[in-house]
């Protein structure tokens, strides 16, 4: 054990000329195998997405991706937590997971991933960690290389201007429309993340001091900190669509009561989702998006490797391909995803730089300049109470 | 002459060595399971996990369990559910024998549910929901008299009472009691009964009523003990069709195992437990109001009332299957145009344009789950008839009839709530290291595949004659060649139809597929249902709809092929 330790700093330290060499090993080993990715499967066109890197790194690098679809993240970190406590430390299951936030954390804290490897991927240097923070910090946790950025996000709140003239832009302005049109809205129900984000939407509008949300929850007065928040939420509640007795499922679940008409409202965290919607035929052309006065959350998702994966050289190849400029251009195509890269676009050669500035603007995408100011994440302790919490009030 | 008596001695008298060996073998390979997951779940929910820490016997999970948000609301969704539909399904199943015995209809009842039976809970859920929801079809038929230009706010599905989850158990769980109850007849003599009844004047209800209900409901008492306890702890059908927050507890429980929060387990085990107990309790309160029921009409069945024609019982009927048979195949038509939509907004009643489209853009989202879902389905069916037939022959070789006993373990799986042990034996299949992979997958199929092929083949296989086995030993042909060349050849159409029987349960299979598939395995069930909630509805559909057609498919191939095989034997066609 020791020994290993030992090794392992030494590989940190001398990562810096050997990393050519052992990354072209990485690659030699990674042919071949077959990994097992689980990832969030609530979504079309993220699937859609998933399956063509599936057939690129099938085709480059001899890599077969099987996507693992989750209903909630939770079940891959539930599934690698139990996999250590029955002592199964190498072939486990899970190869590759995407995950951000609570789920980092929660895996980080019981030294349950393996690493760290991000700096050995060579499509790391493009990263834009000064100018977007998040790629290094996710919810105010220091990622210490566990974990490889994929994308970026923003909460954004989409609105049918067909049934909305003007969309109420705070949480208190919006508790008001809810008032006067009772049953046009809802949110998913947490422990989703749409749903658990909007929740923290409330509480960092209404919180007396939204700083102490970024410190971790045990530091803080807990009920004093909230209570604003279940005050908004049962002030809105009897005119939830419902009445507040049901509640959508997920953020798609969600797109559909907007299309359905029942609802008037939708949010999404990210700002091309709706255009992509619109496109696909799933929501009417009226559609359009905003975000909050204050702001909105803006946050990085990532993918991870658990200790006790079974294929780690594919997983940092998989995990490389997904940061490359040709993966993260084609994942920012609203026609494809729409999801916004993590990378420094002036770092780019001009060829890659080209491929992003080809891209258009979805119809419902709101321009990078209305998409401020953004919010940073919670600290992630806060949301586990928080959603314990609203199941208590919510459910019983 | 000398070797065939002496192979007919054999045949009859010793067990075959090998076959003997099956029966033990096909109980090791279900109830080994079933006991350690119930061990599995049982300790847990007790304190004791020691890989998570739980290392001395406590009460703590059933105080935590006790205190769980949404319990009471749980409880509460799942004894509607599970009692409004098992007494809706049992009345209904009673109403049309009586209006209808004897008549031709009623062939054409039997013949037309049989279909229904084969499509799984699951597709039945979605196009119901795509049916009823104030956003479904009915509404949008309705939308232009009732003037809504959206959708009323009015929780039809996912109610918080759980009557649209009983709503859509019932169309799946009268079909399994009608063609259970015409199994049954047979065995009560109900026609020779009937007949007597009829020349002491007894009105065509009151007869089937007061003289075969009484005997048919003591042979249906097991199937519907088994629908009372597969809708008090349904998963699949509860999580589109029950209410979410708080889900009916089988789904809750489902939801505590999964969560991030391992110490949660303990909870969920004792979740799982509560769901055992209340099964328990429910099938011996069913069977309490059995006799209270019997004690209470006695005096009607006896005093001698003869009833009349029975004509408003036969418009009740006809009535109930009117509505069992539309919401059946309008939820099928929902996901077939679904399926096929472009942009259908509410409250158009229409889709703007039907093509081919979605399934042409989804294709390769839709075969690799399907190729799971066949190829699991086809394994564990043939596994669990190849099992089954070994231990009936052996069964018949040995001439002894299974007891009473036998068949109760068989139902034990059917019996007992799949979420009360499939954690303890995704606990064992990960000891044995097993989890995620086919075997683990098939072996956990297995344990539904098999009892349900059991008794699709046990009635067949033990009232063949066993005069034409005895003649063709008698001719000398080895005890071996008349099993393969003569009984199961006359037994092909049953052998079929269990083999489909066993492929639709297989097919049809959620909770085993998620505990024992490691999540590694998608299967159109398992993709359905992730994508139920707020899924492209044309994905679903397509999911859905494909659900409903491989078992069916299944079906109609275990008709065809006999029919085939046999089209110059008119005998052979005839019976089986």
């Amino acid at each position: 054990m020791l020994r290993a330790l030992f090794a392992l700093a030494f590989c940190a330290l001398a990562a810096g000329p050997a990393a050519a060499d052992s990354w072209t090993d990485t690659l030699t080993e990674a042919r071949g195998q077959t990994i097992y990715w689980n990832a969030w499967g609530g979504d079309e066109q993220i699937n859609a997405y998933i399956a063509w890197v599936g057939q690129q790194v099938q085709a480059r690098f001899g890599i077969q991706l099987n996507h693992v679809k989750l209903t909630d993240t939770a079940e891959a970190v539930a599934r690698v937590v139990a996999e250590k406590a029955a002592g199964r430390t190498e072939g486990g299951s899970i190869d590759l997971i995407w995950l951000n936030g609570e789920n980092f954390a929660a895996l980080k804290s019981q030294n349950l991933l393996y690493g760290p490897f991000v700096r050995r991927l060579p499509n790391f240097g493009y990263v834009d960690v000064t100018g977007k923070p998040t790629t290094v910090v996710d919810f105010t946790i220091p990622t210490d290389g566990l974990e490889a950025p994929w994308g970026m996000a923003q909460f954004v709140f989409l609105y049918d201007t067909a049934s909305v003239a003007e969309p109420p832009r705070s949480i208190q302005a919006l508790l008001e429309w809810a008032k006067a049109h009772p049953g046009r809205f809802t949110y998913p129900a947490p422990p989703d993340f749409i749903g658990s984000t909007f929740l923290k939407h409330v509480l960092l509008e209404l919180a007396a001091d939204p700083k102490v949300l970024q410190e971790p929850a045990d530091k803080a007065d807990f009920a004093a900190v909230t209570a604003p928040l279940w005050h908004w939420l049962e002030a809105i509640r009897p005119n939830l669509w419902r009445k507040g007795a049901i509640f959508p499922a997920s953020g798609p679940a969600l797109h559909q009561l907007l299309d359905d008409g029942e609802v008037d409202f939708s949010m999404a965290f990210n700002p091309a989702e709706a255009s992509n919607l619109i496109q696909a035929g799933h929501l009417p052309a009226s559609v359009r998006t905003f975000i909050l006065k204050a702001g909105t959350i803006g946050n990085t998702h990532f993918v991870a490797i658990p200790f006790n994966a079974a294929h780690k050289p594919a997983a940092m190849v998989v995990a490389d391909f997904l940061m490359s400029p040709e993966a993260q251009a084609h994942k920012q195509d609203p026609r494809v995803w729409g999801d916004g890269t993590v990378l420094d676009l002036k770092a780019l050669d001009p060829a890659d730089r080209a491929r992003f500035e080809a891209l258009p603007q979805g119809v419902a995408t709101l321009p990078p300049d209305q998409l401020v100011p953004v919010r940073p994440e919670p600290h992630p302790s806060w949301m586990p109470e928080i959603e314990a919490e609203w199941l208590r009030r919510f459910s019983s | 002459m000398a070797a065939a008596l002496q192979q007919l001695a054999a045949y009859t008298g010793r067990r075959s060595a090998w076959l003997g060996w099956l029966p033990p073998l096909t109980l090791l390979v279900f109830l080994g399971p079933i006991a350690a997951g119930l061990l599995g779940t049982v300790l847990p929910a007790f304190g004791y996990l020691p890989a998570l820490g739980g290392e001395r016997l406590s009460l703590e999970p059933w105080h935590q369990l006790a205190s769980a948000p949404g319990l009471g609301r749980a409880l509460r969704a799942t004894l509607i559910s599970g009692f409004l539909s098992t007494v809706l399904a049992l009345a209904l199943t009673v109403l049309v024998f009586a209006a209808g015995h004897g008549t031709l209809a009623l062939g054409r009842v039997k013949r037309a549910m049989t279909p229904l039976l084969a499509v799984p809970h699951l597709a039945t859920a979605v196009g119901l929901a795509f049916l009823i929801a104030p956003s479904g079809w009915l509404a949008r038929l309705a939308a232009p008299w009732a003037g809504w230009r959206t959708p009323p706010d009015v929780a039809v599905v996912q109610d918080s009472l759980g009557l649209a989850l009983a709503l859509g158990l019932i169309l799946k769980e009268t079909p399994f009691l009608v063609l259970m109850t015409f199994g049954a007849l047979g065995q009560a003599r109900a026609d020779d009964h009937l007949r007597l009844a009829r020349t002491l004047g007894y009105g065509p209800v009151q007869a089937w009523l007061k003289i075969v209900l009484p005997l048919v409901y003591a042979q249906i008492r097991l199937p519907v003990y088994a629908v009372l306890a597969y809708s008090l702890s349904v998963v699949d059908m509860a999580i589109v069709l029950g209410p979410t927050t708080p889900p009916p507890l089988a789904p809750l429980v489902l939801r505590w195992f999964n969560d991030s929060d391992l110490s949660m387990r303990f909870q969920a085990a004792a979740g799982a437990c509560l769901q055992l107990v209340l099964v328990a309790l429910a099938i011996g309160l069913w069977r309490i109001a059995e006799s209270v029921f019997g004690w209470l009409a006695r005096p009607w069945l006896c005093g001698g009332g003869r009833g009349g024609s029975g004509f408003l019982p036969g418009v009740a009927a006809w009535i109930g299957l009117a509505l069992l048979f539309g919401l059946s195949l309008g939820s099928l038509l929902g996901l077939a145009t679904w399926s096929l939509a472009g942009r259908w907004r509410f409250p158009e009643r229409w889709p703007e344009q039907l093509s081919a489209e979605p399934w042409l853009e989804h294709a390769g989202r839709l075969l690799g789950p399907a190729w799971t879902t066949l190829v699991a389905g086809a394994i564990s069916a043939l596994v669990a008839l190849a099992l089954v037939t070994g231990c009936l022959e052996n069964e018949s070789r040995r001439q002894r009839p299974p007891g009473l006993g036998a068949l109760t373990l068989l139902y034990l799986p059917l019996l007992a709530p799949q979420i009360g042990f499939l954690f303890g034996v995704q606990v064992l299949l990960v000891w044995a290291r097993l989890d995620g992979s086919w075997l683990g997958l098939i072996w956990s199929h297995l344990l539904f595949v098999l009892p349900y092929v059991f008794l699709a083949l046990a009635d067949p296989y033990r009232s063949l004659d066993p005069r034409y086995a005895r003649s063709a030993l008698a001719l000398g042909k080895p005890p071996w060649l008349v099993w393969t060349r003569i009984k199961l050849v006359m037994l092909l159409r049953p052998l079929l139809v269990a083999l489909a029987v066993g492929f639709a349960v297989s097919v049809a299979q959620y909770l085993p597929t998620l505990f024992a598939g490691g999540g590694r395995f998608a299967t159109l069930t398992t993709e359905a249902l992730g994508l139920s909630a707020g899924g492209d509805r044309r994905v679903v559909g397509q999911l859905a709809l494909m659900l409903a057609a491989l078992p069916l498919l299944g079906f109609g191939i275990a008709l065809a092929v006999p029919a085939w095989r046999f089209r110059r034997r008119r005998a052979m066609r005839a019976g089986g």
